[in-house]
This record gives C-alpha cells, sequence and structure tokens, in this order.
C-alpha cells in the first residue's frame, strides 16, 4: 500500500519526459522480464494441463495419438472397481496421514519450542528425513518392512509380543498402514518445523496472562496457542494434504499398489493405465478425476481453518 | 489474494536458535517446572520421536556397511551393531554399477533445471513486486497456483509433450521440464525477499540514473543473497528429489537419475541385494544431507518462506 503511493507521487518530482520514458519502458521491460518464467510455465505447465484434460476424452495410446471419444474413459472408470478402490485408498491414505502428521507435527512442534539443551541441534535433526530423497528413504523402509528379515519383526519376537514375522506389506491392511505410517514418517518434519516458526511469534506474556488466570495447559493450548497459530496451520495442511493426495513415489517403491489393488493410489493407477498399459487415454481420465477432488481439499483445509480467523474478529491481513 | 496468505512467522535463524526478540523472556516460566516432571512431559515424548524419525537412517547406514551374512542371519549376530565393517558394497556400487554415472546425471540435471528456474524466476520476481506493470498481483496469484499443481497429474501429457519436442530419454526432458516445479516456488519466495529491500534505495539509484537492469544486478541482488541461496537450496533438493518426471521421462540405463536407477536396476530377485541396495541410498542421500548441513538456516528459511508469503 504505501509502496503504491510513493510510485504514485513520484512523476510530480520528476522531469515528465524521464517519467514518461520510464514509464514506457517499465512495462516493456516487464514483458521482457517475465517472458522466460512465462514461456517455461505456459510450454510445460498451462499447454500439458489442457493437453491431460484433453486426452481424457480420447483414446490415444503411447506411440498413437488418440481420436476423440467423448466422455467413454469416464464411463469406463465409472463401473471399475479398480477406480473406487483407488478413490477409497487416496482418500483414507490422505485423511488419515494428515490428521496423525497434524497431531504429532504439532506435538512435536510445541515440544521443540521448550527450553532445551542442544537445541539448534536437535531441530536441525529433526528437519533430516524431508531432506532425504522420498524415494531413498522409501527404500529403507522398503528393508525394514521386509517379510523375512524385518528388524521390526525380530524385535517384536524377541520381546515376546509376536510369535510369527509381520507380513507388512503382503497383507491387505497391513500393506495400507505400513504405506501411512512412512508417509507420516517424511511428512511430520515438515509440518514440525513450519508450525515450530509459528509458535515461536506467540509472545511468551500471553502465557503469563493465562497463568494468573488460571488456566491450565490444555486450556493454554486451546485458547493461546491454537488460534495464534491457525492462519499458519491453514498453509502448512493445504501443502500437506495435497501433496499426501498426490503421493506416488512411497507408493511405487514400496508396493506399486498392490498387494491386489490395497494400496493403490489415483496417481499409481494413472501411471500403471498410462505408462505401464500404454492407455494414455485412461491414464489421463484418472488424472484429471484427481482435481476436483484435489480442489475441494484445498477448499477445505484453507477456508475451513482460514475461517475461524475472521470469526475471532480479527482483521483479515 | 496474495494478502490473505501471510500468517506471522519467525525468523528463521530464530526457528533454529530459539532466540528471539522476546529472548529475555524465553525461559519463559519454565522455572516452575521441576526436572522429573520435565522428564517426562518432555525428554521422553520427544526422545521417542527422534528415535523414530532416526532409526530408519541408522538402518540404512549399518546395513550398507554389514557383511552379507550377518544381514541374514539375525539369530546368530546382534542385528543392531556390526564388529567387522564392510565396504564391499559401497566398492560394488561404485565399481560394478552406473553408479557413479547416474550420481553425474542426477547432479546434472538438478544444477541446470536450478540455475534455469532461478534465473527465470529473479526476473519474474522483481517484474512482479517491482516494476508493478498491469496485472502483476493476478500473476502473482496464478504462480502460486502453479505451485499447488502437482506432477502426477502432469505427467502423462508432459510425457506427449516431451515426445513431440524429441526431448525423450535425454536429460534435456527433465532440465526443462523440473523449472515448472522449482519456477513457481523460487518466484514466490524471491518475491517476499525483494519486498523487504527498501523502495528508497531504488529510488536513489533511478535518481542517479540507473537503469532497472543495473538496479537489479547492483542492489537488488546483493541484497537478496540469503534469499537465493535459500531457494538455490530448495530447489536443488527438490530436483534431487523428483521421482516420476524421471521414471516417466527416461528409459536408458545410463540416463537415469538416482532415485529411478535404485528402484529400477537394483531390485532383482537376488536376496544378497540389501547391502547394495542401502549403500546406494545412503551414498545418494548424502550430498543433500552435506549441503544441509552447511546451510540449516537457509534451508528452514525456505520452507517457512514458502509457507508465509
Amino acid at each position: 500500500m504505501t509502496d503504491a503511493a510513493i510510485s504514485n507521487t513520484k512523476p510530480a518530482l520528476r522531469d515528465p519526459s524521464a517519467w514518461d520514458r520510464l514509464k514506457v519502458n517499465s512495462n516493456w521491460l516487464s514483458i521482457w522480464f517475465m517472458l522466460p518464467a512465462a514461456a517455461f510455465l505456459i510450454l510445460f505447465l498451462a499447454y500439458p494441463l489442457g493437453l491431460g484434460v484433453w486426452i481424457s476424452f480420447t483414446d490415444a495410446r503411447i506411440g498413437r495419438g488418440g481420436n476423440f471419444v467423448g466422455l467413454e474413459n469416464y464411463e469406463w472408470l465409472w463401473d471399475d472397481t479398480v477406480f473406487w478402490l483407488s478413490v477409497f485408498n487416496t482418500l483414507l491414505y490422505t485423511i488419515v496421514a494428515s490428521i496423525i502428521k497434524f497431531a504429532v507435527g504439532l506435538y512435536l512442534a510445541i515440544l521443540l519450542n521448550e527450553n532445551l539443551p542442544f537445541k539448534a541441534m536437535l531441530r536441525a535433526v529433526v528437519l533430516i528425513p524431508f531432506i532425504v530423497p522420498t524415494v531413498l528413504s522409501a527404500i529403507a523402509f522398503w528393508w525394514l518392512y521386509d517379510s523375512q528379515f524385518s528388524i521390526i519383526s525380530w524385535s517384536l519376537r524377541k520381546a515376546g509380543l509376536i510369535s510369527t514375522n509381520i507380513d507388512f506389506l503382503g497383507d491387505v491392511w497391513n500393506a495400507r498402514w505400513s504405506v501411512i505410517f512412512a508417509n507420516i514418517w517424511r511428512g511430520v518434519p515438515f509440518v514440525a518445523i513450519t508450525l515450530l516458526a509459528g509458535l515461536q511469534t506467540v509472545s511468551p506474556s500471553l502465557y503469563e496472562a493465562a497463568t494468573i488466570d488460571g488456566a491450565n495447559r490444555w486450556q493454554m493450548f486451546r485458547h493461546v496457542t491454537y488460534p495464534l497459530l491457525t492462519p499458519i496451520i491453514a498453509v502448512v495442511m493445504t501443502f500437506s494434504v495435497l501433496f499426501t493426495f498426490t503421493d506416488f513415489q512411497l507408493i511405487w517403491v514400496l508396493t506399486r499398489g498392490g498387494p491386489v489393488n490395497a494400496t493403490q493410489l489415483m496417481a499409481t493407477l494413472s501411471y500403471q493405465r498410462a505408462i505401464v498399459g500404454g492407455h494414455l487415454g485412461e491414464g489421463a481420465a484418472i488424472s484429471t478425476a484427481m482435481i476436483p477432488f484435489l480442489l475441494a481439499a484445498i477448499m477445505l483445509s484453507w477456508f475451513g481453518l482460514q475461517r475461524r480467523k475472521w470469526q475471532q474478529g480479527e482483521s483479515n491481513d | 489474494m496474495t494478502d490473505a496468505l501471510v500468517p506471522k512467522v519467525a525468523d528463521p535463524k530464530t526457528v533454529l536458535r530459539g532466540s528471539s526478540p522476546l529472548a529475555d523472556h524465553s525461559e519463559g516460566m519454565s522455572y516452575l517446572e521441576r526436572l522429573p516432571r520435565r522428564l517426562v512431559t518432555l525428554y521422553l515424548p520427544l526422545s521417542i520421536i527422534l528415535l523414530v524419525l532416526l532409526f530408519p537412517f541408522y538402518w540404512m547406514a549399518l546395513t550398507a556397511i554389514k557383511p552379507d551374512e550377518q544381514l541374514l542371519n539375525l539369530e546368530k549376530f546382534n542385528p543392531f551393531w556390526t564388529w567387522n565393517p564392510t565396504l564391499k558394497h559401497i566398492q560394488k556400487l561404485i565399481f560394478e554399477t552406473y553408479y557413479p554415472l547416474w550420481l553425474w546425471n542426477t547432479m546434472l540435471v538438478a544444477i541446470c533445471a536450478t540455475i534455469l528456474s532461478i534465473v527465470a524466476s529473479v526476473l519474474a520476481a522483481y517484474a512482479i513486486v517491482r516494476l508493478r506493470y498491469r496485472g502483476a498481483q493476478w500473476v502473482g496469484g496464478a504462480i502460486f497456483l502453479a505451485y499447488l499443481v502437482p506432477p502426477s497429474i502432469l505427467f502423462i501429457p508432459l510425457s506427449s509433450v516431451v515426445f513431440q519436442y524429441g526431448l525423450f530419454d535425454t536429460p534435456f526432458a527433465l532440465i526443462l521440464t523440473y523449472p515448472t516445479i522449482l519456477i513457481p516456488f523460487s518466484t514466490w519466495l524471491l518475491m517476499g525477499y525483494f519486498k523487504t529491500i527498501p523502495f528508497e534505495l531504488e529510488e536513489c539509484a533511478l535518481i542517479d540514473g540507473a537503469s532497472r537492469w543495473q538496479i537489479l544486478t547492483k542492489i537488488v541482488l546483493p541484497l537478496a543473497i540469503p534469499g537465493l541461496i535459500s531457494a538455490f537450496i530448495f530447489c536443488f533438493t527438490l530436483c534431487w528429489n523428483e521421482f516420476i518426471y524421471a521414471l516417466t521421462f527416461l528409459s536408458s540405463t545410463q540416463n537415469k537419475t538416482v532415485p529411478v536407477a535404485i528402484v529400477n536396476e537394483f531390485v532383482d530377485g537376488d536376496i544378497y541385494r540389501w547391502g547394495s541396495l542401502m549403500a546406494g541410498a545412503l551414498v545418494g542421500s548424502l550430498p543433500l544431507v552435506i549441503l544441509y548441513a552447511f546451510f540449516v538456516e537457509h534451508y528452514v528459511s525456505a520452507m517457512t518462506g514458502a509457507v508465509k508469503e
């Protein structure tokens, strides 16, 4: 706002001709400045996004352009039980993983916000799972979940809790919980560190005031911390939901959608149909079907959490 | 649009160090709590979470240096430690596979894509924030939306685009498509940095007769160096992490990037593969972890910056 005011008053101080030249330059220059970014985003983002929707209405295969077939791909998907199973899996995966990531992430952020020895180092270490490429940590999980040599099974057996090895990735529900756990493991550091950044802006005097008013720990969290954090929670959770919903790598490494499609997400199914199976049209229809879900997820986590903010009478800064 | 997206976030340095401007009170009321209580409510849960977060890495590193017979015989040897570490798996990785080549491919793609994206983003962010052309705000919003478009709905049409342009199975397929993920992010991040640079500096330079280009290179960029480092590191990490495009657009073994190669080339029926698989994962993560160790603060500022703006 203030910047705009400055640039509006500027011409009065200047020689008119110089200002005219600058104004002409400024718009002309902007085009040149925007050109590289715009070229990339239009050629490789906007155009493919439209093309994807178009392909979903054709019967394209790899190596052969398709003919327009209308809604045939979608009608086909509508009757496809595997597709609906993948929708169910994706929703389960996203909802469970996001909720737990949020809860554990917030808890971890609150713990890290305390006065601790080696604070800086602890906080740096927490982020490591987020730094390491997903595929490489997924491979470590694959080994941890091995049906014969899993160290988790071994430890539980030694502790006398189970008698036979757990088949982490071979059983329908075990596989689902295993991939959800791996996703949570990777997502928690991101949620924790970004929420920690928000937590640190909460003034300690507010807690002191709450203590004097006789608030207990839960009340302090509920009525001081949480309301002040909602804006940043909204953003973090929007990202978290988005990336969980469209996850591909983790599933591809751990199960490739198996056993019997129990962990097939929409993203992995579209890869399998389009690239492995060669039916580009069908795969594109599945990806296009993700868009409404994505929009709904973004709206829900965004407006759902954002609304609280203006309900409290805060100005919408 | 953009104004709604500005929650308060602490400075990245304070996120790590914990020394906020409120440092004098940072101890807060914690002196009221005695040690046994802190032990249960703080140290115990914290160490459990840390243990879970770090155990996979310990296990990855341990597996990479364990001899084969110890890997598969959990009864005879203590699985949590080894007294005779071996470099056999890493040696096999380097001399018997294309691993060095894959590392080089990944590095090349990541560096080229990152540089391209940063250059494009610097120009775009500067134009949006400071040149203020008509509709700049809308472009800013559109770029934020572009950030929300996930690769997993783009890879099918992109694969046909890549094929049409004749880029299939070349590094250029990745170098040119990764910026679609990186540019929205880094433009958004740099817009935030450029906004913090006082407008007066640029006005002075304009009065002194500097051109916009001189202002950008001599005033704005030197002041935005922390932002540039953050953007660079985060983009580099994103490139290294990217999987679905690399899996779809590359087919020959020699051209693959580390994540794709490990998943596709190492996975065979051999039960002794675990050692080299873990060595591959470990060596593939090391460059990023080392980079991270040197630039933790920039990394955190990129992460929180992306959320903040």
